[in-house]
């Protein structure tokens, strides 16, 4: 019989760096969060907080590595539901939102009007208690968040 | 749900509906519309959110995009949105102090008149 081990993947996801695929991780992370017993009000937040850290992994790995995959991990860790989104490009500057907007907003650069990077790891700080940022292998960042279970 | 998209006159303004989730898949159409609008010289719109059901920082540059592109021609963009949870992120990143934000397309029509 299996015992309930922490760190052992509840699912694992592992998809190419394709925008298409970031709405199948925030779908498939809710739903794993949904069994695991996470209150159904905040779902809300890990479908967003999943899907800017998956959005950020994938516009860093197309400029960077576009043939690497970008790696998701939903662990039902009894009490705890745990995220972590692992990318394996080198980090650019993340600065605070709004820092990032005030500058963007106010540049005249039409051309460029993709959000700056920072803004997806802000929006995960200002929306999720519990979240942590690491060095990951190959030069990326491993991006932990958790929330709690309550049933 | 994917994005959806509609554009109607009202007043001197351009309403778009947007329905669905605007993120880093489905922003590309959105900024595509703006862009077209403002080169079809419709300077003051209004983006209609209330059927948005997701809308992450990628569908927020977006956001900022048609801004700037309008205000270049002296023109306005107006958001219309009651929903708690998209509010949300424009508070957290900032941007509630850069879009004018309002409760129906009536009241943004009525604003920018």
């Amino acid at each position: 019989m299996l015992s309930r081990k922490v760190s052992v993947a509840t699912v694992e996801l592992r998809f190419s760096a394709l925008p298409a695929h970031v709405r199948t991780a925030r779908l498939v992370a809710a739903a794993v969060a949904r069994r695991s017993g996470v209150d159904e009000a905040v779902l809300d937040e890990v479908r967003l907080a999943v899907g800017e850290a998956c959005s950020r992994a994938v516009h860093l790995h197309r400029r960077h590595c576009p043939d690497r995959p970008v790696t998701v991990t939903l662990v039902d860790d009894d009490r705890v539901f745990r995220v972590a989104v692992t990318d394996e490009a080198p980090s650019e500057q993340d600065g605070s939102p709004a820092d990032d907007f005030d500058e963007f907003t106010e540049s005249a650069d039409l051309d460029q009007d993709v959000a700056p990077p920072g803004v997806g790891l802000a929006v995960i700080s200002g929306l999720v208690d519990d979240v942590a940022v690491e060095a990951g292998r190959g030069g990326g960042i491993v991006v932990r968040m958790s929330w709690p279970i309550s049933a | 749900m994917d994005l959806s998209l509609s554009t109607r006159t009202e007043g001197d303004s351009t309403v778009v509906e947007v329905g669905g989730e605007i993120d880093v898949y489905t922003a590309p159409r959105l900024r595509e519309q703006l862009v077209d609008l403002v080169a079809d010289g419709k300077y003051h719109l209004i983006v209609d959110m209330e059927r948005v059901d997701f809308l992450d920082s990628t569908g927020l540059g977006v956001l900022v995009g048609g801004l700037k592109r309008v205000r270049a021609h002296d023109g306005s963009l107006r958001l219309v949105c009651t929903q708690e949870r998209i509010l949300k992120i424009f508070r957290i990143t900032g941007l509630t102090k850069v879009f004018p934000i309002s409760d129906s397309v009536a009241e943004a029509v009525a604003a920018t008149d």
